[in-house]
């Protein structure tokens, strides 16, 4: 919502710096996204009249004018824009000139030819007026050789861009800021009353009004004007719509949308010749109905529309939303009629979202409209169009339906001050919201209870905890000195929350970076990933390569690497902890989002990857297994799932050379990923402490050979089994493949130490110990004992 | 007796001190040293000779050539361990030269970096956890219940437009999405707990916009609860201020300003003072001297309905605001787009 200042003064004497009152504005809740004094930075720019216009001989798309800026010598530009003729006058930028974007404006040769300077557009001079092409300024007020910014009447005016939040309606309208903004600086604001001198026919019998759905139409009031003449408004006042980026059309439309921005009511002018019956009548329109907007779309309407009907019950508007092309107001228009109705919000809001047609009328009808402004706005615009030479017809035509209760609101102070932690008296309330018409009664409770009645202005306000945001922001919330809670709580991580951290540090630390991919994918990235096209599937996806939830952490972090192979880094160790997206067997019930921690190392075999998962699991206390398998899109003999309790709780190995290849990448790629809340769930984070024994220990070494069908972890597991309590730890130590070794079949060495806690082992007992692997481990795995020490 | 009448062995005994000194400086290695020390001082060496002979000598000679003897031996054997300990640790040297490793021979093995989203939300969760708060967590996948309903924005109301949905294809449609903000996680901390409740929320949240340099459709966010007896607007805006001063700098300061969100009543913008220009007024804060980092404000009674708390009872705040913007800016980066490309040459700078 753009404001002038001159505007605003005009129902409030706010004085003071412009950055002050932008502040001011700020602190009440409608934030100054720009402040931009008019007029600053366009002082070096003079008004010149076109004297000729010629083609530029070298150049299509520049011509050659000369300009005339009243002394009668005439000085060439080259200029790019074609839409003005001989006789405009035109705003000149002359050699030597700042543009208000800090351009400088030099004497230069445009393919060949002299320009001596620049016309300006209205944007070049930060003047958006909506159109394009070079500013053609109107010759009633403006003469060549004057400064533009008198010309433009703008000097020191400040306009400020609002950002009116949806709980504000009336900070839609110069009248409600300046409102508000007057009771911040305590100064006096006033509506003027419209000056009209209504005469000729009354308009009650020449235009009548029905509404036929009052759910819909909470008020409809329309006023007749004869003696229009349809041409350009006045100066000051297409300068200001221009400023508050309205675009100027005629003066009827003019002054509509000048109401409408100053009042906050939204209206709409008809040609009453061309309105059947003439009867306006408010009515939900009906389903298929349709109507030509004023933008020229055929419209189809539903149930949901409110519609405008004449005398023959055609639509010809679409309530608060647009009017219709077939009562335009044309360049033959000689009488109007305009409307000020109140229109349900929710109505509009719907209306609008569901035709996709938002105006400056929807906009403010939806946040709820001042009912009771129709009658000032109608009487403020036939002063102005008076101005112009049109005349009021006596009498303003009315019909009520259904408008919202104004409520009286209980405000308690001791709710007031326990909500806010102040300590305000009904008479510091009442001086806080009084001023912006939140009419106080005499508090007949005594001072506890604040008896408010909202104005019609603030249908918003309903609540008393909606009037207490009212007093904190006009007490000003700065105002509030700031306290902590008083409660001595205690915070923390909770275990989940401790493992997930410590998971990240453990993958820092094997010097694996995290990557970030997004979680959003497309059924190609499954495809290539060689996943199963499994997924939750967004209804409305900005693209379709993210139009479904991750399964999988897969395919982002194979997009990572090839993305980082496509930029010369072909070998990374990236890795994500990130929630994956598992389709509900029951479609009414959620996904379930499991935490996964996922490693990808780009140009690593997969005994890299085991090594991090052996780190990540001992970090985390956890024993885990691994089993042989071939799990989807992983390389179907080098890969495993990891078991943590009989339960799978990820996959490690390589990734299927198949979608290595597919992905464009050098292989091989060797991955890992483990369900976290899987294994915070079945894994143990505490160990039970072994006292560390002071006996010596003995080691015993055992090559088998073994089938290279059998895992070797079946191997581990069996020692493990029937080495006993005395085995304190277990190394592989050697593996051989070769002469000396039967085809088929491995050496696998494992020393064990062996040790006691209360003794020095005797050889005997670590023979016995030798003996009891040896002839566990040859008879359950058909192993050959190949060597011992 | 005086040293003109010395015995004639006493002066070559004399001599050979200054024999040994130059055969023992003359050795250049422990081998050569022991060989010049059998020498010196083994069996057939002078030294032994002339204690063979003392016996020969009458009581005088003896004793003066025996003190001589003895001088002489000391003398000798000072020279050869002072030469060895030399050459030993000569020879240490030659050794460790061998040994010599150059250290900066090497291409640097780098640790991991944690994201730069991580390294924030984790220094977030760290300064509210020393506030008092613990850390909730919620499911990404919602529905428009916890989304939107339950935050006092029923399925007419108009501010949804201020949230671009994505919806999923679960459920009635329409009715499962991705969570557009962390606070459908307030409502399932208040469903599940009676106050108190101190409890902050970050997490990944979804919008429906396209990305660009200041937008991702997929982010990160943190909120955070307080609900308990007796909090109030102050409340919010001294935790705010502390949690501003312990993250950001002491002196660094925050304000709220009037706004409006359906679920909190009074609402604020809760912006910081410029941590670029110190509040002077620069290109990041838009010559303002303010940040605006996001929302906060007083729970909203119809929230409290939503989840059976009285409001009467209880009261309380929420505050939001987005992670990734927040330390981009912080970090200098200037396309928020950068943040999930996971290029290691990002990466690896933070």
């Amino acid at each position: 919502m753009k404001v002038l200042l001159s505007w605003l003064r005009e129902f409030a004497p706010v004085e003071g710096d412009p950055a002050f009152i932008g502040d001011q504005m700020s602190d009440l809740g409608m934030a100054v996204e720009s402040m931009q004094v008019l007029g600053e930075g366009i002082g070096d720019i003079v008004v010149v009249r076109v004297a000729d216009l010629r083609r530029h001989p070298d150049a299509d798309r520049i011509q050659i004018v000369d300009v005339d800026a009243g002394d009668g010598e005439l000085r060439q530009i080259c200029c790019g824009a074609f839409n003005m003729s001989v006789g405009d006058l035109v705003p000149l930028a002359p050699v030597g000139a700042t543009l208000p974007d800090g351009m400088e404006i030099s004497r230069r040769k445009m393919r060949g030819e002299w320009s001596e300077g620049m016309l300006c557009a209205a944007d070049e001079l930060g003047l958006d007026d909506g159109s394009d092409g070079i500013m053609i300024l109107d010759p009633t007020t403006a003469a060549p050789g004057q400064p533009l910014s008198q010309v433009l009447g703008l000097d020191g005016d400040v306009l400020y861009d609002l950002e009116i939040n949806p709980n504000r309606p009336d900070a839609m309208s110069i009248a409600g800021v300046a409102r508000d903004l007057a009771a911040r600086l305590g100064v006096p604001f006033a509506l003027p009353e419209p000056d009209v001198t209504p005469g000729g026919d009354a308009a009650d019998g020449r235009i009548s009004v029905e509404i036929v759905d009052p759910d819909l139409c909470g008020r409809f009031s329309a006023v007749v004007l004869d003696g229009v003449t349809i041409g350009p408004s006045p100066a000051w006042m297409t300068q200001r719509l221009s400023a508050v980026g309205m675009r100027p059309v005629n003066n009827i439309v003019d002054i509509s949308n000048y109401v409408m921005w100053e009042l906050g009511a939204p209206n709409h002018a008809y040609d009453l010749a061309r309105v059947a019956g003439p009867t306006l009548r408010a009515r939900w329109a009906r389903p298929g109905e349709t109507i030509e907007t004023l933008d020229g779309v055929e419209r189809t309407l539903s149930a949901g529309d409110g519609v405008i009907a004449d005398g023959n019950d055609l639509p010809i508007g679409i309530a608060g939303v647009m009017g219709g092309a077939s009562t335009e107001i044309g360049p033959s228009t000689t009488t109007v009629v305009v409307e000020f109705a109140w229109w349900d919000p929710m109505t509009i809001a719907r209306s609008s979202r569901a035709l996709s047609l938002r105006s400056e009328a929807s906009s403010r009808f939806e946040r709820g409209c001042d009912p009771d402004t129709a009658t000032l706005a109608a009487r403020r615009f036939a002063e102005l169009a008076a101005s112009m030479g049109a005349t009021m017809a006596p009498g303003v035509v009315h019909a009520d339906g259904t408008l919202p209760v104004t409520p009286v609101v209980q405000v308690r102070t001791a709710r007031v001050n326990a909500l806010l932690g102040t300590d305000l008296d009904a008479d510091a309330i009442i001086a806080a919201i009084a001023p912006i018409g939140f009419d106080c009664a005499a508090h007949a409770d005594g001072d506890d209870v604040v008896h408010v009645t909202v104005p019609t202005w603030r249908p918003d306000t309903v609540t008393e905890t909606d009037v207490i945001e009212e007093i904190a922001r006009h007490i000003g919330y700065s105002t509030i000195v700031g306290r902590r809670p008083a409660r001595a709580t205690t915070g923390g991580l909770d275990a989940r929350q401790q493992l997930r951290r410590r998971v990240r540090s453990v993958m820092v630390g094997l010097g694996a970076s995290e990557a970030m991919p997004t979680p959003l994918l497309s059924a190609d990235d499954l495809r290539l990933s060689g996943l199963a096209p499994d997924a939750v599937v967004i209804t409305n996806p900005l693209a379709a390569e993210e139009s479904l939830l991750r399964p999988s952490l897969r395919p982002g972090l194979l997009r990572a690497v090839a993305h980082n192979a496509a930029h010369r880094n072909p070998t990374v160790r990236l890795f994500e902890v990130g929630r994956v997206f598992v389709p509900p067997g029951d479609p009414t019930s959620l996904p379930s989002e499991p935490e996964m921690c996922a490693v990808i190392l780009s140009g690593e075999p997969a005994p890299a990857a085991v090594r991090m998962l052996d780190v990540l699991a001992d970090a985390l206390a956890v024993d885990i297994e691994l089993l042989a398998s071939e799990p989807v899109g992983m390389h179907p003999t080098r890969s495993a799932v990891v078991r943590c309790a009989d339960t799978v709780v990820g996959v490690v190995g390589e990734v299927d050379p198949a979608v290595v290849d597919h992905m464009g990448l050098e292989g091989p790629v060797a991955w890992m990923e483990v369900d976290l809340d899987a294994l915070a769930a079945v894994g143990s984070s505490s160990r039970n402490y072994r006292p560390v024994s002071r006996f010596p220990s003995a080691d015993v070494d055992l090559a088998f050979e073994l089938s290279e069908q059998v895992p070797a972890a079946d191997l581990r597991r069996a020692i493990v089994r029937s080495a006993g309590d005395l085995l304190v730890d277990l190394q592989l130590f050697d593996v051989y493949r070769g002469s000396g070794v039967a085809d088929g079949t491995r050496s696998l060495a494992h020393r064990l130490r062996l040790q006691a806690p209360d003794r020095t082992l005797t050889d005997v007992e670590v023979g016995t110990v030798r003996q009891a692997v040896v002839d566990h481990v040859t008879t359950e795995l058909s192993a050959t004992l190949r060597w011992f020490a | 007796m005086t040293n003109s009448d010395a015995h004639p062995l006493v002066a070559r005994l004399d001599a050979l001190v200054s024999q040994a000194a130059s055969a023992v400086a003359a050795a250049v290695d422990l081998d050569s040293l022991h060989a010049v020390e059998i020498e010196l001082t083994g069996k057939r060496s002078v030294l032994v000779e002339a204690k063979k002979q003392l016996g020969g000598f009458d009581p005088d000679e003896r004793r003066e050539v025996g003190q001589r003897v003895n001088v002489v031996r000391s003398a000798v054997a000072e020279l050869v361990e002072s030469r060895r300990a030399e050459l030993a640790a000569m020879e240490r040297r030659r050794q460790l030269d061998a040994d010599r490793l150059d250290l900066t021979e090497r291409e640097p093995v780098r640790a991991g970096h944690l994201h730069l989203v991580t390294q924030a939300r984790d220094h977030l969760e760290d300064v509210f956890v020393g506030m008092g708060f613990t850390v909730a967590e919620g499911p990404e996948v919602e529905t428009d219940f916890y989304n939107f309903e339950a935050l006092n924005l029923p399925a007419s109301h108009p501010a949804r437009g201020m949230w671009d949905t994505f919806y999923v294809e679960l459920g009635e449609p329409g009715t499962v999405l991705l969570r557009t903000h962390t606070s459908p996680v307030q409502i399932r901390v208040m469903e599940a707990t009676e106050p108190p409740i101190y409890s902050i929320m970050p997490g990944r949240v979804y919008r429906r916009d396209t990305a660009d340099a200041t937008h991702t459709p997929v982010f990160h966010q943190i909120e955070g609860l307080v609900i308990d007896k007796g909090i109030s607007f102050a409340d919010l805006a001294g935790t705010l201020d502390a949690f501003t001063r312990a993250y950001f700098g002491r002196q660094v300061q925050s304000r709220l300003r009037p706004s409006y969100f359906p679920f909190t009543e009074p609402s604020a913008e809760y912006d910081i003072s410029c941590v670029f220009c110190g509040g002077a007024g620069c290109r990041s804060c838009g010559g303002t001297g303010w940040l605006e980092l996001g929302g906060c404000g007083m729970v909203h009674p119809n929230v409290f309905a939503a989840v059976g708390y009285d409001p009467e009872v209880w009261t309380g705040f929420a505050f939001g605001f987005g992670i990734d913007r927040m330390t981009a800016q912080r970090s200098g980066v200037d396309d928020l787009r950068d943040l999930f490309t996971n290029d290691v040459r990002f990466l690896e700078q933070f």
